[in-house]
């Protein structure tokens, strides 16, 4: 592949296709579609975090007037334990449970009336017997030996030896290389320190929500807001055992997701009552519902031991990791024990990692997901091992960083990669000479993403007038329409205001995996390169064609097709305009069309900086200044990938300051609304300035790598390790909180 | 089916006369909304009637007496409160608390009036309301009108002491002495759109020598309504306002919590932050009064 080379639209930063209706009110997200005649679903959710189920009784309710359908777990299929990458047993147990309910908030019914208020009176008048248990609400009960079990049929799987009886801890996973313990011995420095990190949320602004209408040939449409709709395609056909082509999902706008919304909770809901009903079903969750119900991240405790030579070399790593899955096994923590020292050049590893079931709602992905918490721990030990070799940060981080053949801690040899340029950054910016003042500390971490691939297709409808659409199916979460223009418009030279990109729903574009894993940009965006120089191909066989020449005698420029060689002489350059205008009379209608099962997304590294002042009368944490520097391979549209860096910076913070979920003793969510779910609020913070660094991704055309995720990997840390340099206090333990923080400096001060 | 009726009168009689055909939690009224529209949202009210106050031009009126006195109407909005230049110079402490409430959008319609008959513990104006001796000016059926300090009128988490049919029209602070000031200040994990952890109100007069004649403190969210300190009151008189004459009265002020443990704050964290803020406010109470 030639690089570098230069652009004409790419790393421009056009206005956004969607921005228009956006800002004016006028874009529909989920919420925003009604229909005449249209039913409310509201759901029956548990009071209690742990119980039996004895027995549902849903005959008062379903005597309300105005009430059309009710439905319980009796109504979808039971299915087959097993299955990957999504359990179907677990999962249509998450929609409505069955035996137990297994956390606060765990559907057991969902009713239709005619009115939001019917059905909520409904819902409250469906009576259910619960047989009360222990709730499992943290690690240390989850694995003590006489903790209440969630899953009777649960075996630890990857122990050895093989489990006998059931247990909360789902499965174990080992990495290992090298030595360990010879490794450890060669150290002139050993540190090792445990970590724990709270349940967050994405804490996405649109909740839930979704209308579905089901004709009376059992054709079913959902429209709903999501990451995936061919994944709430698949995922819907599978729990109600229908075919695929009996559901077209049309993705809304959508109004945030950082992973969370890659699955299913109400859409199958609604499906079933709008079946039942024959009526078209709306169902839009509270904020609440979403906090209590949704997919949350894993709570963790991770432990980390990191040796190194007094020269600063790392020699060795060990890392044990527990993380919280929630109702259902499948935390990320197979994804955190393989980023947590991806950063580094480490020939002797040794992580372990668990799955352990609670009685909390099941974690759904949020932005790397498994990844920050770990590297929370991980580079809070570099952080300290740097300091006890009184080295500065930056350069012992720079000694060990990974480069072009760094063989990956997580298995493959790396290709380019960008770290070592990111630490450069920092290291020269005016922000890491500026002095700090007292109560003042400056931190620093690096952050690792995979960067997922998965299937892509996209397509290109030239229009009459010499415009174009480009049609994918991945729902824009953040800006993907205005680089898959900006990509169509390099490879078609024509400009990118002419060129109109949307998201279709689920019959009209092939399938596309979900929007999730950094991977729009590179995977679709690569589909729709491919699909525009289908296009190009196909405008030059056609001037070919025209002039009578062959194939290899027309160039394609600026939007153009020029004649070569003899055909130069007596012909004049066809523009895309005149060949589309001119399509009828010369084969037709002009579509390109692309599809593929990504391979070669490259992983995105950032180095973040940030400086910090603790008031040490309150312990209240104040961000002063923040600086995020990251590989985007190559920023198609600028913008858009700076706001990835700052969302994803400011979502560490949120991580690392105030986020949590608080329980109480019986397993009550106490703080399901945004007053008391802390997250940042926009005058919390200073600018989150950004550099973009371009290490080009060898496999991608122009070079890019994903860059929605690495950015929430870093900050957790790198705030820690500030609070550290401002008060001379470790903390191990997220959130730092004002109270948490005044403790600390309490015991410190004796 | 449940329907809400709303209403918007404009006079107080009128007010009243809505207000007195059913019960408190039956009828309720509305200033900004900022509060009882979220209760409603949430399941916690479900009023049959809403009467609406903006219209009634008693209720958003903001006047000074010649003795120099603040008539606050109660449903006066907290962004006209902030743009007073002469509420900014006389009470600059209850003009702080009212730029604290929510953000831009909920002070366009958020009142003090509001915030006070909602009795929050943690609502940011109770303290300054408490320590500039407000008055609670009320409006009953038959055309009755009562008098309340606030101090009275705030009678547990979520209660006045308004009865059916009552309106509260507006609230009176009496001019400062000469070489008075006060100062508000609160603690938030947050910089805003986040309540108060801890709240302290300091008023405090000086003499011509600097020495402090007169003072009041009251705290928020460290009890289960907002409470005056006489303790960390008398901590003060008497003395130039010195760091170990504040730092009495921070003490005073720890001793006088009486906190609840919860997702906002431990018990243990808001007793240090209310003697840490009272030491600050006192500072820059002092400062202001020494400045008139
Ligand atoms: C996003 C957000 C942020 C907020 N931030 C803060 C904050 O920082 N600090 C803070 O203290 N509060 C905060 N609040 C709470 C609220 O905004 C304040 O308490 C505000 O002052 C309430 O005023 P209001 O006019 O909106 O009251 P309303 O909601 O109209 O009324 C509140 C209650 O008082 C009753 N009432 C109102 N006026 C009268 C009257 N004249 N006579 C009798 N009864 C009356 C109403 O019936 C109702 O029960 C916040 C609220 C929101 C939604």
């Amino acid at each position: 592949m030639t690089q570098p080379r230069s652009f004409r639209y790419v790393g421009t930063r056009p206005i956004r296709q969607d921005g228009a209706e956006k800002v004016t009110g006028r874009a529909n997200f989920g919420a925003d579609l009604s229909f005449p005649g249209m039913l409310w679903g509201r759901v029956l959710r548990s009071p209690h975090a742990h119980a039996k189920v004895v027995s549902i009784d849903t005959s008062a309710a379903s005597e309300i007037p105005g009430v059309k359908a009710i439905v319980t777990s009796a109504d979808l299929p039971e299915q087959r334990p097993g299955g990957d990458p999504t359990d179907m047993y677990d999962l249509t147990r998450n929609i409505l449970a069955r035996e137990k309910v297994l956390y606060e908030g765990h559907p057991i019914a969902a009713v239709a009336a005619t009115s939001r208020e019917i059905a909520d009176r409904a819902v409250a008048a469906i009576q259910v017997e619960y047989e009360l248990l222990e709730p499992v609400l943290d690690l240390d009960r989850a694995i003590a030996p006489d903790a209440p079990i969630l899953h009777a049929e649960l075996r630890c799987a990857g122990s050895d030896p093989k489990p006998e009886g059931p247990t909360n801890v789902a499965s174990r996973i080992l990495i290992e290389r090298g030595d360990v313990e010879r490794a450890f011995a060669d150290a002139d420095v050993v540190i090792e320190r445990e970590f724990t990190t709270p349940t967050v949320h994405q804490g996405y602004i649109e909740p839930f929500a979704c209308v579905a209408r089901t004709t009376e040939d059992g054709q079913s449409t959902l429209w709903c807001c999501t990451q995936g709709p061919f994944t709430v395609r698949s995922l819907c056909a599978a729990l109600l055992r229908i075919e695929t082509s009996k559901i077209k999902v049309i993705p809304s706008e959508i109004g945030g997701g950082f992973g969370g919304k890659t699955t299913v909770y109400q859409e199958p809901l609604a499906l079933l009552l709008s079946r039942k009903s024959g009526r078209a079903v709306k169902m839009v969750m509270t904020r609440q519902e979403v906090f209590r119900a949704t997919g949350p991240a894993s709570a963790s405790r991770i432990r980390v031991k990191l040796g190194a030579k007094r020269d600063g070399t790392l020699t060795a790593a060990e890392a044990s990791l527990a993380y919280e899955a929630g109702a259902f096994k499948g935390s990320p923590v197979v994804a955190g024990a393989m980023a947590m020292f991806a950063m580094y050049d480490l020939p002797s590893v040794r992580i372990e990692g668990f799955d352990v079931v609670t009685n909390k709602p099941k974690v759904n992905a949020y932005r790397a997901p498994g990844a920050p918490m770990a590297t929370f721990a991980s580079e809070s030990v570099v952080d300290e091992l740097a300091a006890s070799l009184e080295m500065d940060p930056i350069e012992f981080r720079l000694k060990n960083a990974v480069r072009q053949g760094s063989v990956a801690v997580y298995g493959p040899k790396l290709k380019a990669v960008g770290l070592v340029e990111c630490l450069e950054a920092l290291r020269d910016s005016e922000h890491y000479r500026t002095p700090l003042s007292e109560n003042q500390g400056r931190g620093i971490a690096c952050g690792f993403w995979f960067n997922g691939n998965m299937q892509s297709s996209a397509q290109i409808h030239v229009n009459e007038d010499g415009t174009a659409t480009v049609v994918s199916g991945c729902p824009d979460i953040g800006g993907s329409r205005a680089s898959l223009a900006l990509m169509a418009a390099e490879e078609l030279g024509i400009p990118v205001e002419q060129i109109r990109p949307i998201v279709a729903d689920t019959e009209t574009i092939g399938y596309n995996d979900g929007t999730g894993g950094s991977r729009v940009t590179y995977a679709t965006g690569t589909a729709v390169i491919e699909a525009a120089r289908d296009i190009v191909l196909q405008l030059r066989q056609r001037a070919a064609a025209f002039w009578d020449t062959q194939l290899e005698n027309v160039g394609y420029e600026d939007g153009k097709a020029i004649p070569l060689g003899d055909a130069a002489e007596n012909q004049q350059p066809l523009p895309l305009s005149t060949l589309a205008r001119r399509a009828a009379r010369m084969g037709g209608p002009i579509v390109g069309r692309s599809t593929w099962t990504a391979r070669g997304n490259g992983p995105s590294f950032a180095a973040h900086l940030v400086d910090v002042e603790v008031d040490p009368e309150t312990g209240r944490v104040e961000v002063l200044r923040y600086t995020a520097a990251q590989d985007a391979g190559k920023a198609i549209h600028p913008s858009y990938v700076e706001g990835q860096y700052q969302g994803g910076a400011v979502q560490g913070i949120g991580w690392a300051l105030n986020e949590a979920y608080f329980y109480d003793a019986e397993g009550h969510l106490q703080n399901a609304s945004f007053l008391d779910y802390r997250m940042p609020v926009a005058s919390d913070l200073p600018m989150i300035d950004t550099i973009v660094v371009e290490v080009p991704n060898p496999n991608h055309p122009y070079g890019v790598r994903g860059v929605g995720e690495t950015s929430i990997v870093p900050p957790l840390a790198a705030v820690a390790n500030a609070v550290q340099a401002a008060t001379g206090i470790r903390f191990v333990d997220l959130p730092m909180s004002p109270p948490a923080v005044l403790a600390a400096i309490d015991r410190t001060r004796g | 089916m449940h329907d809400t009726r709303y209403e918007a009168p404009r006079s107080i009689e009128e007010a009243v006369i809505m207000l007195s055909s059913g019960s408190v939690d039956d009828v309720r009224v509305l200033a900004g909304g900022t509060d009882l529209l979220v209760q409603m949202t949430s399941g916690g009210r479900s009023p049959s009637l809403i009467i609406n106050l903006k219209h009634i031009p008693e209720l958003t009126r903001i006047r000074f007496d010649d003795s120099g006195a603040l008539y606050l109407g109660a449903a006066a909005n907290a962004f006209t409160i902030g743009q007073n230049e002469r509420i900014r110079q006389q009470f600059p402490g209850l003009h702080e608390a009212v730029g604290l409430i929510g953000s831009d959008q909920i002070q366009g319609r958020a009142s003090v009036g509001g915030n006070l008959c909602n009795a929050s513990p943690a609502a940011d104006t109770i303290p300054s309301l408490l320590t500039s001796k407000a008055v609670c000016h009320i409006a009953g059926p038959g055309g009755a009108t009562r008098t309340l300090p606030v101090s009275e009128f705030i009678l547990g988490p979520g209660r006045n002491a308004l009865q059916a049919g009552e309106l509260l029209v507006e609230l009176e602070l009496p001019a400062p002495a000469a070489h008075s000031a006060d100062a508000y200040q609160r603690l938030i994990p947050r910089s805003e759109m986040d309540i108060a952890v801890v709240g302290v109100s300091v008023r405090v007069t000086v003499d011509n020598t600097g020495t402090c004649t007169d003072a009041s403190v009251a705290l928020g969210a460290v009890a289960p309504t907002p409470i005056l300190v006489p303790e960390a009151a008398a901590a003060l008189v008497g003395t130039r306002l010195e760091p170990a004459d504040l730092e009495r009265a921070a003490a005073a002020a720890s001793a006088a919590c009486r906190p609840l443990d919860d997702k906002r704050g431990t018990a243990e964290y808001r007793r240090r932050v209310a003697g840490v803020l009272t030491k600050r406010v006192a500072a820059e109470a002092a400062e202001r009064a020494r400045g008139r």
